[in-house]
């Protein structure tokens, strides 16, 4: 056996330091990374990256913050598993391994100067973070931005901080439900879906970002289509086992799509006829 | 030089000075009916009339487990990327298994190009066989257009009675030709054999499925919701044999594994098959392709749908392995047949 060594492998592994971390909710933490020779990664909203743990495994997670911001990107992890619960246990100053990013994230230059309906549920807000930044960043070169966001309990709000925020502005409109109320919850109880119909857009000119676990979608879209929106205005990203992020390794696939490169986010008139999909 | 002869009775001599010149892998019996391919230094070895081995060639090129990355010290993100081959001959491939490795070639050269594959894929020298006959009933090779030589190998060797006309293909084939000294020049007579050959075969090799092989991408434009998908459903044990063995499979898991001492290890990939259970879920819990039927019926569009749109080409090249493997039963022809009978049914029932 001979070996030589693969300078442009696509299994190599960019050096990355964590710059900090913070918990966010009983299982979500974020963490605030920067490539460690400087390098960037460049990514639109909606990417994703390979997280290493070398010696535990390798995971793909959303960039969620602005790609205006270059010297660092952000990434929300939950804890569901081997090298997410490792992950958690790293402390500011690590070092991990980056791949990527990968994928088709929003289209950016589509959705300029048209108005945008984001609905964001439980961890979705993470990939929808990276778009509502950068969107909020850049307000002028957008039209009316409605914000929606649901998740199963208070306790599990993502990005406290911000909502906050978010609510505050004058210049989008931000709702946000809860599944199940505690004692403490002021706001909207009920699915995600319920918001829908209140809010006043108008459809022609509206595109929808969505990001949320696979039970959210077919409701979601039923009450976008009822509203008018037209089908190929509706984004939507989808979340499927990965491995390579090559459109190789065949974990990803959804027919004859794969994820990790035709995806994550995907145009709804691309895909509503995709049995797989949904 | 483009054509050449070679003798019978200098088979063995030829095949002793090629396995001289690097390690030479071919076709070797393994008791009833079972051939593997192995490395072999002198022609009596090879099993000349064989049925497909076995595990395809696939091996050499994409080995069941290859290592990624290396690491001495897994804290950190230090890891070398790199690539172990052998420089090595395959001789006897069929025309299938050679269309098999031109499947995965599209794969892994496609962006972002796996340099793994790629690094040894150019050591590898490949040297075709030409199947005078079917090899057995299970294969389909004519219907999925791999039962004729296209391309794909370097040297290609067609057995004409007394000798062999061996098509030279590339530089690297010209190379072992002036190397181990035992070929002639093609004369006409030899060419007309070989063509006559090609016309006979024309009448034994015919579409093993009743089908127009151009109808296949819109039969299975049909297809998804087919009771044929249920009816594997009860069948199928879900022990991925019929991957593993299948020539243009190539999907893979990727996992770490780290010494006692916690500190070095390596990444790794090793062959995974979409017909196990756990292929398809996420965090969560969900499965996008949870029951069986849903799971073969994705091995069939990997095979004679999704590659179409993507590569315009069948990543079934006929071989018959899957159903040669397949403890349930389960047979490609059969499936196929089954498809065609439904897709008719619905046919009729539009025009009654
Ligand atoms: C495009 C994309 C973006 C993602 N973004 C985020 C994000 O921003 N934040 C976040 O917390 N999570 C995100 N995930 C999910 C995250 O990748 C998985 O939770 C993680 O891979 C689980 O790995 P583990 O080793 O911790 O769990 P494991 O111990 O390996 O397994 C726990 C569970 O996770 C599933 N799983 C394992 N590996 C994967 C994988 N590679 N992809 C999907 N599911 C897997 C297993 O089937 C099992 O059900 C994203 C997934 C994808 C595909
Ligand atoms: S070999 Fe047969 S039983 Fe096993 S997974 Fe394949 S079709 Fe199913
Ligand atoms: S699907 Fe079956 S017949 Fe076709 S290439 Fe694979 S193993 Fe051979
Ligand atoms: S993650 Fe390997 S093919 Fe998409």
């Amino acid at each position: 056996m001979e070996k030589v060594v693969i300078i442009n492998s696509s299994y190599r592994l960019k050096k990355a330091k964590i710059l900090s971390t913070k918990k966010l909710t009983e299982k979500e933490k974020f963490f605030e990374i920067a490539l460690s020779d400087g390098e960037r990664i460049d990514h639109e909203p909606g990417q994703f990256v390979m997280i290493s743990l070398l010696g535990i495994g390798e995971v793909p997670i959303s960039v969620c913050s602005s790609p205006l911001i270059r010297d660092s990107f952000d990434i929300c992890v939950r804890a569901v598993g081997k090298v997410t619960n490792s992950l958690h246990k790293l402390k500011r100053g690590s070092e991990i391994g980056i791949r990527g990013p990968y994928g088709k994230g929003f289209p950016i230059r589509m959705l300029e100067g048209n108005d945008l309906l984001i609905i964001a549920g439980g961890l979705g807000l993470a990939p929808l973070r990276s778009l509502i930044t950068y969107v909020l960043d850049s307000r002028r070169d957008f039209g009316r931005v409605h914000i929606l966001f649901g998740c199963k309990e208070p306790k599990e709000l993502l990005f406290r901080d911000e909502l906050e925020q978010w609510s505050e502005r004058t210049d989008l409109h931000y709702a946000c439900t809860v599944d199940r109320a505690d004692a403490d919850w002021a706001g909207n109880v009920g699915v995600i879906t319920t918001l829908i119909p209140g809010v006043d857009i108008e459809p022609a000119r509206t595109f929808a970002a969505i990001v949320g676990p696979p039970v959210m979608y077919n409701f979601v879209i039923k009450e976008l289509l009822n509203k008018g929106i037209p089908e190929n205005q509706i984004y939507l990203s989808f979340e499927r086992h990965m491995k390579c992020g090559n459109g190789k390794c065949g974990r990803c696939q959804i027919q004859n799509l794969y994820c990790c490169q035709d995806g994550p986010v995907f145009n709804y008139e691309k895909i509503k006829n995709m049995s797989e999909a949904f | 030089m483009q054509y050449a002869i070679l003798r019978k009775e200098r088979f063995n001599d030829f095949i002793a000075r090629l396995s001289e010149i690097q390690k030479l892998v071919a076709p070797v019996s393994k008791g009833y009916n079972n051939f593997a391919f192995e490395e072999v230094t002198t022609g009596d070895e090879i099993a000349l009339k064989y049925i497909p081995t076995i595990l395809p060639a696939k091996k050499f090129f994409l080995p069941r487990r290859e290592t990624l990355l290396e690491f001495n010290d897994a804290k950190g993100a230090n890891a070398e990327a790199s690539v172990e081959y052998e420089p090595v001959t395959l001789f006897g491939l069929h025309t299938c298994d050679l269309s098999g490795i031109q499947c995965l070639n599209m794969v892994f050269s496609e962006r972002p190009k796996d340099y793994n594959y790629i690094t040894r894929k150019n050591k590898i020298i490949l040297i075709g066989l030409e199947c005078n006959e079917y090899c057995d009933e299970y294969a389909s090779c004519h219907l999925v257009n791999a039962s004729f030589p296209s391309g794909g190998y370097d040297l290609f060797f067609t057995d004409l009675g007394d000798y062999y006309v061996v098509h030279v293909n590339t530089p690297a084939g010209d190379e072992i030709i002036d190397k181990t000294e035992s070929f002639e020049k093609a004369e006409v007579y030899q060419m007309n054999e070989l063509k006559n050959l090609r016309d006979h075969k024309r009448k034994i090799f015919i579409n093993e499925v009743p089908i127009d092989r151009s109808r296949i991408p819109e039969l299975f434009d049909l297809s998804f919701s087919a009771r044929v998908w249920k009816e594997l459903e009860e069948r199928c044990l879900a022990c991925g044999n019929c991957t593993n063995v299948c020539p243009t499979c190539y999907c893979f898991d990727i996992i770490d594994e780290i010494g006692l001492n916690m500190k070095q290890g390596v990444r790794y990939r090793v062959w995974d098959s979409c017909q196990l259970e756990p292929f398809a879920k996420v965090a969560g819990g969900i499965n996008f392709r949870k029951e069986r039927s849903a799971r073969q019926r994705h091995r069939y569009y990997r095979k004679f749908s999704y590659p179409v749109e993507r590569f315009s080409r069948f990543f079934c090249t006929g071989c018959g392995r899957c159903t040669r493997t397949c403890m349930a039963g389960i047979s490609l022809k059969e499936t196929l047949n089954e498809l065609i009978k439904e897709s008719e049914d619905r046919v009729w029932r539009r025009w009654l």
